[in-house]
């Protein structure tokens, strides 16, 4: 009992994660069937300035994290409108190779910079130590990262639901073609969402520092895992997404804290196991 | 006599949207049949339905007598079933003599070959020239597709088709995109298929309908309203209401 | 000149195809004292040969081509290191090892396309190096497999300090995979191969049983890496974790692609300038390296498409 409790709490906490820095990639990828592996490069670059902010400069954490947010997304669409654009249309293979030249380039920067060696990360004295939720206790920055995560979370799908943007994002989304005939400008409602998922990364890769550890190697070594996410929820969705962070977020945890000689192993293998019994994804179509 | 292609009750539905209905169609042996409809009416789909590009909700497809519902595509191919794409679907970075000879040599059945000689591929490759001699783009044999106008385009098209040696052929509008001065040529290509191929053309263009089409059906929304000879389907009120009353192009 | 009898002339054997050879020929007598080196350079082409059948040809985006050559150096060195030293034997279980991970992989990973086949190239890979991780008592896990002794080739030839033996030896392997993969792509099921890049849809309607050529390409190219992967495990005698990791699935990506890809020699000028380059380079400033590497491939992608062949030809055309 007190393991399943920790699995699911740890589980919870990594699923926030995963689903805020990859939920822009599943946005990218249904509008605009853009292969954007150097999504996790943003992330990377969030979780940076965050850091580096809190270390060098004592920069409060919430206002680091903001200016991460507006940082990364304002990068994001100097490298959309310039770079990206010109490969929309563009073959898979284009894409990828000029998603994973982005990746090496900034990589190199990061280790010139900083240094091959995890950033360490000295979270504020109120996210430190543990807080009593009535059941038992539990470490409070991951609390926090539920908390904040389930706000984001709740305020993207109300954004997207609600607003004029999120519906004509939606539209897109669904048939772009349609969308350009009722006049909606696909190529800003894109860049728009391009910013706002890159920001989301850049927050993602900020909140998440002391779980998915800020290191040149960032943008590679969990790649895998945001493209899982996108690939099981299926292209274009927002919940699908979410459900696959949070099996991945559960299934990862359990694996290690169960059978940690297995590590990663079972995970993969479930992720494969899944693709194979549904090759578009959870929610995806066919 | 065993229908060359026969649909029995072909039902589509995606969602709540249906796109074909309950279809009961017959094509016979060396029949020239057309199949027209106003845009969205489900012909492209019918095709699709027909070449396992897509499942059927329920229904049965008999190809020769024989149930071929269950059958991937490739096979239902090899056992003489043809056709051609609405929008051109082609090797584009490849010579219009090797797009042809592609097809000839999966009729042939070695397209797997990995270590076979050059003289087998010979007889492929005059047999695609062949073809394209009776299409009249013989002179095109070594430019890569994507140089070509659209109308000769057209034209590899139908040479890709013909290449499998078809028992039926399914022509999913051959003459859409082609500029009226060269629709000639496809009529013309058209009109010389082999007699004992059956045919079925999707077509827009009414002047190509009534000059090639010995039995025509309409679909209105997924739906077959009428089958008869041109004749009948000029004189039916209801398919100038739904269709012609509408202009070509609905 | 009939268009048949053009066609086929394309495919005849030209004059230019000995070049490589010549070279590699000649670096053996001129440049002795770089023949480890050479060897790197001529396992590199070898796997990057192997990536251009499923990459270039088939047109299959694979990010996982490391899990077939990481699989046949762990194949190879726990075969040279527990049951028997003799080489070739080490070759064909690699290649065996390998083709069967291929195959299974295979089976998953070309049911899906786009992202989603990536992402699965990934996963492969990275369960294959959590396993080759975890199961540190047969692979030396994270400080590598050691303790290869290699017999030498047909019992007569003896790998030596200077790396000669190794590299004629990888010289001789990379030739007959370069004879077979010759072959194969200028065969008919080479044709379909490249009809199924072109146009996917189109193959299945003439009739192509697309999924079952692609796999067949998959397990060859899988393993004629895994050979490229025994290879390097034979000759330098060790095996680290790294084979199977995203670096270096990245890299013969790019080596390839810099070389010009669907080209078969893509692979020899792509693999021979990046691996000497690096050489060259990454002495100076090692974090530098990917940098460039990175610079040159968003270029590369901007404005030269087709790789060093690619200028060569348009060079040429002009």
């Amino acid at each position: 009992m007190e393991a399943l409790i920790s699995i699911l709490f740890h589980g919870l906490a990594y699923a926030m994660i995963l689903y805020i820095v990859s939920v822009g990639l599943s946005v990218t990828m249904g509008l605009m069937g853009f292969v954007n592996l150097a999504h996790g490069v943003f992330a990377m670059a969030g979780g940076y300035v965050t850091v580096r902010l809190m270390n060098a400069y004592a920069v409060p954490f919430g206002l680091a994290l903001l200016v991460a947010f507006v940082a990364v997304a304002l990068l994001s669409v100097v490298l959309e409108r310039t770079l990206y654009a010109r490969l929309y249309g563009a073959g898979e293979l284009e894409q990828v190779l000029f998603t994973i030249g982005l990746i090496f380039m900034s990589v190199a920067i990061v280790r010139y910079l900083w240094g091959p060696s995890p950033q360490p990360v000295h979270l504020p004295a109120v996210l430190s130590g543990q807080i009593d939720l009535g059941i038992r206790s539990f470490p409070t920055y991951r609390t926090f990262l539920i908390v904040v995560g389930l706000l984001l979370i709740a305020l993207l799908w109300l954004g997207v639901e609600r607003t004029n943007f999120g519906a004509q994002l939606r539209a897109a989304v669904d048939n772009r073609r349609m969308a350009e005939s009722i006049g909606i400008d696909t190529r800003r409602l894109f860049s728009l969402a391009f910013a706002l998922g890159s920001g989301l990364a850049a927050l993602g890769g900020g909140l998440g520092a002391d779980i998915l550890a800020i290191y040149p190697g960032y943008a590679t070594e969990y790649l895998v895992y945001f493209l899982m996410v996108v690939a099981i929820g299926g292209l274009g969705s927002l919940r699908g997404p979410f459900v696959a962070a949070l099996l991945l977020g559960f299934g990862d945890t359990a694996c290690k804290y169960l059978v940690p000689e297995l590590g990663a192993f079972f995970v993969f293998a479930a992720m494969i196991g899944l693709l194979l019994w549904r090759p578009a994804g959870l929610f995806g179509r066919a | 006599m065993t229908a060359a292609l026969e649909t029995i009750g072909l039902h589509k539905r995606f969602g709540a949207l249906i796109v074909a209905n309950d279809i009961h169609f017959r094509l016979d042996a060396g029949a020239r049949h057309a199949l027209i409809g106003p845009n969205g009416a489900g012909k492209t789909t019918l095709v699709n339905l027909i070449t396992g590009r897509i499942p059927p909700s329920a229904g049965r497809i008999l190809l020769g007598g024989d149930d071929i519902t269950a059958l991937p595509q490739a096979v239902r191919v090899r056992r003489g079933l043809g056709r051609t794409f609405q929008i051109n679907t082609l090797f584009r970075g490849l010579s219009v003599l090797e797009n042809v000879c592609l097809a000839v040599g999966e009729h042939h059945g070695i397209g797997g070959d990995m270590l076979r000689s050059l003289a087998a591929r010979r007889a492929v490759l005059e047999g695609g020239y062949a073809l394209l001699e009776r299409l009249r783009i013989a002179d095109d044999a070594l430019t890569p597709v994507r140089e070509l106008p659209y109308g000769r385009q057209r034209l590899v098209e139908i040479a890709i088709a013909l290449g499998l040696r078809p028992t039926v052929l399914l022509l999913d509008e051959p003459a859409a995109g082609v500029p009226s001065t060269e629709i000639a040529i496809i009529l013309d290509v058209i009109e010389q298929l082999p007699d004992d191929i059956a045919v079925l053309i999707i077509e827009h263009d009414m002047e190509l309908v009534f000059r090639f089409a010995r039995r025509i059906t309409v679909l209105v929304q997924g739906s077959v309203l009428i089958e008869g000879t041109p004749a009948e389907i000029a004189a039916d009120a209801r398919v100038r209401e739904v269709y012609l009353g509408e202009g070509h192009h609905g | 000149m009939h268009p048949i009898d053009t066609l086929l002339a394309r495919h005849r054997f030209r004059a230019i195809e000995l070049l490589p050879w010549l070279i590699a020929v000649a670096v053996y007598f001129v440049f002795g004292d770089y023949l480890p080196l050479g060897s790197q350079i001529l396992i590199m082409i070898l796997f990057a040969l192997s990536l251009d059948l499923v990459l270039g040809y088939a047109g299959i985006v694979t990010l996982g081509h490391s899990a077939f050559f990481g699989v046949g150096a762990y194949a190879a060195g726990i075969y040279a290191a527990h049951v028997s030293g003799e080489p070739l034997s080490g070759l064909v279980l690699a290649a065996c090892a390998a083709a069967v991970v291929g195959w299974l992989s295979g089976l998953v990973v070309l049911r899906t396309t786009g992202l989603t086949l990536l992402m699965l190239t990934l996963a492969v890979t990275a369960l294959l190096a959590e396993a080759a991780n975890k199961a540190g008592f047969i692979t030396g896990g994270a400080d590598g497999l050691q303790g290869m002794d290699i017999r030498p080739i047909f019992g007569l030839f003896r790998f030596d300090l200077f790396g000669r033996t190794a590299y004629l030896y990888c010289l001789a392997v990379l030739f007959l995979a370069w004879l077979f993969a010759r072959r194969l792509v200028h065969s008919s099921f080479g044709r379909s191969l490249i009809g199924i890049r072109e146009n996917t849809a189109r193959m299945h309607a003439i009739g192509s049983p697309v999924r079952r050529r692609l796999l067949t390409i998959y397990t060859i190219s899988a393993a004629l890496a895994g050979v490229a992967g025994a290879l390097l495990a034979q000759t330098t005698q060790f095996v680290g974790l790294t084979v199977l990791g995203f670096q270096r699935s990245g890299e013969i990506v790019i080596m390839l692609v810099f070389g010009g890809i669907g080209r078969l020699y893509g692979a020899f000028v792509g693999a021979g300038i990046y691996m000497i380059a690096q050489d060259q380079l990454a002495k100076l400033e090692p974090a530098f390296w990917y940098f460039w590497i990175g610079l040159l491939l968003v270029l590369l992608v901007m404005f030269a498409r087709g790789g060093v062949l690619g200028l060569i030809d348009r060079i040429l055309r002009r």
